[in-house]
């Protein structure tokens, strides 16, 4: 019975340490504005003083893919500029999680032609779908709401792919 | 007088062997040139000192999707002092594919006529740059042509992997 | 922004990148460097992509590399009637959709030979031009926001949240509305909302110069915009460029005074230029624009008739609802034109108007079917951005953005 192993199973310490990181880690989402076309405005309009998203820790758009632990979609994915989206999701550090904003990332949207990606999760993984050309501003917030309810029911053993440093274990004989 | 009379006057007198034909439909004048002859008719309505076409407003090309002359090129020129909007046609046929190119007469003409080639596959000469503009540079096929399909070829634009 | 070997980018770009620039810089070591200035960036106002060649931190050639949002707007409008491609061009010009509703409404009707009641001209009037500053607001917030004054965005935004309060009364949706249809409007402006308007309008003028006492006299602004990106009136018309960084130069044309549409001749306004060509006084002449737009839909509120708002001629334009549920004519002629188009006569046509970015236009011709042989799409922003590689010579990075900025382009447009 060591360390490692007590982390997979549920104790009460353990249980507790998960519940404070995940509530730690939903109230301080830090999203990655991916902008691309109209849902770029709303997703704007989220952040002024109406619509504020302040208010739920998310004010700090950061533009810059290390310090994001949340992928915001938003606007038409072309072939051409699928690669630049796929790239900057594998330069966000883990646990990450990515919200599909609008019809056109969620199912190529009222482009049904020859350069648009129907859908963006052919080659991306999507956590939350948002419906709407484009989606209001509060629709948005109810998506990050969703998100961050997906967020607190995480657990540390979820995040198994995150290398955790060899612990020195004591078996007993 | 007035600048439809004005510019027949000035075609005809001082391209008397040229081909040149005149139209007009819902009160917009168009000519329509042989693709030979474009650079020189060109270069005339943007030096010449009552006409001044100073603005290069819009390049294009239709697709008739039909045998001979299958596609005709449009250039749409604006004249500030007259204010007056002229259309040039010229037809291009399919077996040779090629028009001269305007940039030396009109600067906005660089990626209007990128576009076309990009999206027609009509190529200009003497272009200084002719490189596709909106597709990438490894697409095979001209997408507003008639014979290519809406929802395009499978496998003729890359994906990354999920 | 990264930096990039000569081998990983396409070899016909380092061609254009390499071309003879006429600046020349005396240097014995090899220090020249290509950087990326890439699609996703905070300041590149949508998905624009610039190789730069520099020298230390002074640019000699600037690459734009357009085509991440090329949706295939003119392949579509190839394959849907004239009515079902309202809505996609909402999404052309996305900050100011209203204007695009209208450009695209008129060239079919021109093509169609549709007369328009005087109610519904002076209704599109209206919406045309608070999307015109609608957009204007927007684009002098991100070039503030660009040069680093965050407060004047948040402020033009919370006007602009007003105007899109006024469009969801008007037609039921904040943005991509498409409020307009062919042979008139869709909705009546509503006393209540016309009422909102006017309210819009007298509280609009104090609000813009609280964000102007922010920026014009100050200091920073002002050194980091004067004499860059200085564009002469003989190269502007020749690369094609129009609107406000056209007017800036000094060329006085507008094409709501040049060939009226609408009923711009009975208003009276006038048309902004400024002689200097620079990034402030691009920004001058945005500023002075929504002032006169604010002037025309004053203007716009006192001329109003009462009328129809809809054409009547039952072939070409949809009937009313409250008829089709009730009458068999009506009833046949919306299936008809709903089911297989308008089929305007056989022919083409050029129509253009004055978008907030400059000439919007749209070429269609016709082959009396009811959707278009071929639609062309002149989008403002794509000839404007043309003249980037000739803005940005000699200047440094951090002036490119403000380059940008001022030359406001959006990518929905500029792709198609």
């Amino acid at each position: 019975m060591g360390l490692e192993a007590k982390l997979k199973t549920d104790g009460f310490i353990v249980t507790q340490l998960d519940a404070i990181i995940a509530w730690s880690r939903k109230n301080s989402v830090w999203p990655m504005p991916m902008g691309i076309s109209c849902c770029a405005i709303e997703m704007m309009a989220v952040g002024d003083p109406k619509y504020d998203i302040a208010r739920f820790g998310s004010e700090v758009m950061r533009f810059t893919p290390r310090q994001c632990d949340l992928m915001i979609v938003a606007g038409t994915v072309t072939y051409k500029m699928s690669h630049v989206v796929r790239k900057i999701y594998d330069q966000m550090p883990d646990p990450k999680w990515v919200i599909a904003m609008g019809a056109c990332t969620s199912t190529g949207g009222m482009y049904r032609s020859y350069s648009v990606v129907q859908g963006i999760d052919q080659f991306l993984p999507v956590d939350v779908y948002v419906a709407g050309c484009p989606p209001r501003p509060d629709n948005l917030l109810n998506a990050l709401i969703t998100i961050q309810e997906k967020i607190g029911n995480t657990r540390a053993r979820d995040f198994q792919d995150i290398k955790i440093p060899d612990l020195k274990v004591i078996q007993p004989n | 007088m007035n600048i439809k009379e004005l510019i027949k006057n000035k075609l005809t007198n001082n391209f008397p062997n040229y081909q040149i034909e005149f139209s007009e439909y819902l009160d917009e004048f168009c000519i329509k040139v042989n693709k030979e002859n474009i650079l020189e008719i060109c270069s005339f309505l943007k030096n010449d000192e009552d006409l001044k076409f100073i603005l290069s407003e819009d390049i294009t090309a239709v697709d008739w999707a039909t045998r001979k002359n299958r596609f005709t090129v449009v250039y749409h020129i604006y004249s500030l002092k007259n204010n007056f909007r002229l259309k040039i046609k010229s037809d291009v046929d399919e077996s040779d594919c090629s028009i001269d190119s305007v940039t030396s007469v009109w600067g906005a003409a660089n990626w209007q006529e990128r576009e076309c080639y990009d999206m027609y596959g009509i190529i200009f000469n003497h272009h200084p740059d002719l490189r596709r503009m909106y597709m990438p540079e490894e697409f095979e096929y001209y997408p507003l042509r008639k014979d290519f399909p809406l929802m395009g070829i499978p496998g003729s634009l890359p994906l990354p992997k999920k | 922004m990264e930096k990039l070997r000569k081998e990983d980018v396409n070899p016909k770009i380092v061609e254009a990148l390499l071309r003879d620039t006429d600046i020349t810089i005396d240097d014995a070591l090899d220090n020249e460097m290509i950087l990326n200035m890439g699609p996703q960036h905070p300041a590149t106002h949508g998905v624009l992509r610039v190789l730069l060649r520099l020298d230390g931190e002074t640019v000699m050639n600037a690459v734009p590399e357009l085509g991440y949002l090329h949706r295939g707007y003119e392949k579509m409008a190839e394959n849907m009637s004239y009515y079902e491609y309202i809505p996609h061009t909402d999404r052309l010009d996305y900050i100011s959709p209203m204007a695009n509703n209208v450009a695209w409404v008129m060239a079919v009707e021109k093509l169609a030979g549709i007369e328009v009641p005087v109610r519904a001209q002076y209704i599109r009037m209206m919406v045309a031009e608070l999307a015109r500053i609608a957009s204007h607001l927007v684009a002098i917030g991100a070039f503030a926001m660009d040069v680093g004054a965050l407060t004047v965005f948040l402020w033009t935004l919370r006007e602009r949240e007003k105007i899109l309060d006024i469009w969801d009364i008007l037609c039921g949706a904040r943005f991509t509305n498409s409020y307009t249809r062919i042979g008139g409007v869709a909705n009546d402006a509503q006393p209540d909302a016309l009422a909102k308007v006017k309210w819009f309008i007298d509280q609009f003028d104090d609000n813009l110069t609280e964000c102007e006492k922010l920026l014009n006299s100050n200091r920073i602004f002002i050194e980091r915009l004067e004499n860059i990106g200085i564009l002469p009136a003989e190269v502007a018309l020749d690369l094609g460029v129009t609107g406000p960084s056209l007017r800036a130069s000094g060329v006085e044309f507008d094409l709501r005074r040049a060939t009226p549409y609408l009923q711009y001749d009975k208003i009276d306004f006038n048309v902004i230029t400024y002689t200097e060509g620079d990034s402030l006084a691009r920004y001058f002449v945005r500023v002075d624009e929504m002032r006169e737009s604010a002037k025309i839909v004053r203007q716009v509120l006192d001329k109003m008739p009462a009328g129809e708002i809809m054409a009547n001629m039952p072939k070409k334009v949809l009937p009313k609802k409250t008829e089709i549920y009730t009458r068999m004519e009506e009833l046949i002629h919306d299936f008809m034109i709903v089911n297989f188009g308008i089929n305007p006569p056989v022919g083409e046509i050029y129509h253009a108007i004055e978008g907030s970015k400059g000439e919007l236009g749209f070429y269609l011709v016709s082959k009396g079917e009811g959707h278009p042989w071929k639609c062309k799409i002149r989008s403002p922003s794509f000839n404007n951005l043309q003249a980037l590689p000739y803005l940005v010579k000699g200047h440094m990075i951090s002036d490119v953005v403000a380059i940008i900025g001022s030359i406001d382009p959006i990518m929905g447009e500029a792709d198609k």
